[in-house]
């Protein structure tokens, strides 16, 4: 291996051999586990509201996820949210809540540079690119879906 | 058996996720923004409608919804106003999601310190 010239050529494929290689059936379990049972808490937040605050079925869904949304802006603040991440990989950033880490993690990443333009200018730093792909594909496929029902 | 439905299939999700992290070598951004678009995709066909009924909040807990709400929305307003009807409704089913993780996030950076 010492005697192998590193060039530009080269050098991704003698790099990969030295990377870890993930236990792909491990992080899938932990990320199964812990992103169902998030799930789990979310289906038990949503039954509470249905039977206790008369939310409909549909109309359910919001404030079960501004409840998720609280809870792990929270988590994120206390530092736990973050040490869940590094167990659970896609397990937490796949669920709403992930999202809302994102957010809450970029503020607190940038506080020390104010609150205008530390806090308040790097808030959706990271869950920018969610807004924005979600946006814009939603408006594509909106505009196809309707065009298409005024011809048919 | 809500509870089982949602705990599969939320977790089958996250798998998917985490097999794009670990096999395909994506970053956490690039798999939630994938997840987003494929939930507007998955509502083109009411997919995802049928998989809300199914599994509860299974479906409506991983990001993938969000892209399915936008799309929503949009075509609810689609059907009353037109093609204005898209703008106004795009946000109409996310924002408590969006105006809560805007309102908890703030005031979580005021009160807490940055860790680590």
């Amino acid at each position: 291996m010492s005697d192998q010239r590193i060039d530009e050529n080269n050098f991704e494929k003698i790099s990969k051999t030295y990377q870890p290689k993930p236990n792909y059936v491990l992080n899938c379990f932990k990320a199964f586990v812990v992103g169902g049972l998030i799930c789990v808490l979310g289906e038990l937040l949503s039954e509470m509201y249905i039977h206790w605050f008369n939310f409909s079925d549909e109309e359910a869904g919001n404030p079960t996820v501004a409840t998720l949304i609280l809870l792990s802006s929270l988590a994120t603040g206390f530092g736990v949210y973050d040490k869940l991440g590094q167990f659970a990989g896609a397990g937490s950033a796949v669920p709403v809540t992930g999202f809302a880490n994102s957010v809450t993690s970029a503020a607190l990443e940038y506080k020390s540079e104010g609150y205008v333009l530390g806090v308040a200018t790097n808030l959706f730093k990271l869950a920018g690119s969610v807004i924005v792909f979600g946006v814009v594909s939603a408006y594509v496929l909106g505009m196809i879906r309707y065009i298409w029902s005024l011809i048919f | 058996m809500n509870f089982v439905w949602a705990f599969l299939v939320g977790g089958g999700i996250c798998i998917i996720g985490q097999l794009l992290l670990d096999v395909a070598k994506l970053t956490p951004a690039h798999v939630m923004s994938s997840f987003v678009v494929a939930g507007a995709v998955l509502d083109v066909f009411d997919l995802y409608d049928n998989l809300i009924e199914f599994a509860g909040a299974g479906a409506t807990v991983p990001i993938t919804s969000f892209g399915h709400s936008l799309l929503h929305g949009a075509m609810e307003q689609a059907d009353e106003h037109g093609f204005i009807g898209i703008a106004i409704g795009i946000f109409e089913l996310t924002s408590a999601g969006i105006a809560s993780a805007i309102l908890f996030g703030f005031i979580v950076a005021i009160i807490f310190k940055p860790k680590g």
